[in-house]
C-alpha cells in the first residue's frame, strides 16, 4: 500500500516520466477532485451552485458566500460502484464547517445510511481539507459536524467509510475526529492531521511548545508519513489521482474493519500511558514507540 | 463586503447555464444563467470595499461584447481585473461557444 515520494534513489526516467505524468489531487479544486475519482461521466452534482445553499451567517458579518457553501456532494461510480463523495472546498473559507456546509455532508451519509440499509451499496468517501469549524459560526458549525460523526458510526456498520487528506490545509479541529472515525484514512505526504493546528498550539502554548514557523518538525510531528507509520493512516499515497482512486478501491475491497480505529479505546489509553508528558517523544521516537500496526 | 448592482443591454438569449472558479483567495466565482429579462443583470459581492468603478471598467468591456440575456452573480475575494475577466471569459466559453 506504501508508496513513498522522498526516497533516496536517483532521478531515473521512469521516475521522472511518472512523476510528470500524475495528476496531481493536491493542485486539484473540490469539484475537479470528485470528478477525477469518479468514472467518466459519471458524475452528478446534489445540491451544487444553483441551489444556492449559502451560508446566511457570513453576509452578515461582511464575508462573502459561496454558492455551494463549500462543500461539493456528487454521486457516481467510483471503478464501477456507486459512490457518494462528500468534498471539502479548502480554499474557501480554509474549509471550515458551517451550518450549511457540514449539513450538506450529515444529509448525504445519512442518504447513504439508508441506501445501504435498504440493501443498495453505496460507498461513502470524505474528502478532508478542512481547518475545522468556521469559527463565524461556531455552535451551529459544531452541532452539525456532531451529527456527521453519529452518521458516520451509523453508517459505518453497513459498508467502509473511507477518508482522504487531500490537500494543503490539512485536516483540523472537529474535523479530524471525522477522519478518526472513517473506517480508513488515506493521507498524502504533504497532507497533516492533527486536532489543534500548529498555530493555534504556538498561540495557545508559546512557542517553545511548538515552532509553528518550523514546517520540519510540523510534518515530523502531523505530517502524513508520520500519521501512517504511527497508524493513523491506512495507506500513504503519492499524490495522483488515479492512484488515489485505486487505492480508495483497494480500501473498500477490504471490507468493514474487525474494530474500527475509534473503538481501540483501551489500547490508546495504555499507549498513552506509556508516553512521559514531562519528556515528550519526538516525531521518530514516536514511530518506534507507536509503529504502525501495533494497534490491529 | 460591499455589493454592486450593473445591467447590461442584450441582443439575444442564452439557453446554457455555467458555473466557474472559488471564493478563495484572489479568485472568484461566477454563476451565470439564462434570464427572461431583456437584460444582463449582474451583481457582485466582493470583500474589498471601494472598488466600483474598476468594476464597472471590466464589466463594461466584457459586456461590450457579450451581450446576451443573463442573471450573472460574482462572489469575489479579491481577484485583480485580469483574474476577474479571464473568469468571466471561462464561463462565457461554457455558455456562449
Amino acid at each position: 500500500m506504501i508508496q513513498t515520494t522522498h526516497s533516496a534513489n536517483p532521478v531515473t526516467k521512469e521516475r521522472r516520466d511518472r512523476f510528470l505524468s500524475r495528476r496531481s489531487v493536491i493542485e486539484m479544486r473540490a469539484r475537479e477532485r470528485a470528478r477525477a475519482l469518479l468514472d467518466r461521466g459519471s458524475f452528478r452534482e446534489l445540491l451544487g451552485p444553483f441551489d444556492r445553499l449559502e451560508s446566511p451567517w457570513l453576509p452578515l458579518q461582511g464575508i462573502v458566500p459561496e454558492s455551494d457553501d463549500g462543500v461539493i456532494i456528487a454521486r457516481g461510480q467510483l471503478a464501477g460502484q456507486p459512490a457518494v463523495i462528500m468534498a471539502i472546498e479548502g480554499a474557501f473559507q480554509g474549509g471550515g464547517m458551517g451550518e450549511v456546509s457540514a449539513s450538506k455532508i450529515a444529509g448525504a451519509l445519512a442518504l447513504a445510511r439508508r441506501d445501504c440499509a435498504s440493501s443498495k451499496p453505496i460507498l461513502p468517501v470524505l474528502l478532508l481539507e478542512t481547518g475545522g469549524v468556521r469559527l463565524q459560526e461556531a455552535n451551529l458549525g459544531e452541532a452539525v459536524v456532531a451529527e456527521i460523526h453519529a452518521e458516520i458510526i451509523a453508517l459505518r456498520r453497513h459498508v467502509p467509510v473511507i477518508g482522504v487528506i487531500t490537500g494543503m490545509v490539512g485536516c483540523f479541529g472537529g474535523m479530524s475526529i471525522t477522519a478518526g472515525l472513517c473506517s480508513y484514512l488515506v493521507i498524502f505526504p504533504q497532507g497533516r492531521l492533527e486536532l489543534n493546528g500548529p498555530e493555534v498550539i504556538e498561540q495557545e502554548a508559546g512557542i517553545d511548545e511548538l515552532d509553528a514557523s518550523d514546517k520540519r518538525l510540523i510534518w515530523s510531528l502531523m505530517g502524513g508519513e508520520q500519521r501512517y507509520e504511527t497508524g493513523f493512516a491506512d495507506a500513504l499515497v503519492e499524490d495522483d489521482a488515479e492512484l488515489l482512486k485505486q487505492t480508495i478501491r483497494d480500501l473498500a475491497a477490504r471490507g468493514i474493519p474487525a474494530r474500527h480505529r475509534s473503538e481501540k479505546v483501551e489500547e490508546y489509553r495504555r499507549s498513552l500511558a506509556n508516553i512521559d508528558p514531562a519528556a515528550p517523544p519526538d516525531g521518530p521516537a514516536l514511530r518506534r514507540m507507536w509503529p504502525k500496526g501495533d494497534m490491529q | 463586503m460591499e455589493t454592486l448592482n450593473f445591467e447590461y443591454e442584450a441582443k439575444g438569449p442564452l439557453t446554457r447555464r455555467a458555473h466557474v472558479g472559488v471564493v478563495g483567495s484572489g479568485d472568484l466565482e461566477v454563476l451565470i444563467e439564462p434570464s427572461n429579462k431583456p437584460t444582463a443583470v449582474v451583481r457582485v459581492r466582493t470583500s474589498v470595499n471601494g472598488y466600483g468603478q474598476v468594476w464597472k471598467a471590466v464589466l463594461d468591456r466584457f459586456f461590450a461584447r457579450f451581450e446576451r440575456a443573463a442573471h450573472v452573480e460574482i462572489n469575489d475575494f479579491g481577484a485583480t481585473p485580469g483574474t476577474v475577466m479571464l473568469r468571466l471569459e471561462q464561463a462565457a466559453e461554457e455558455v456562449w461557444p
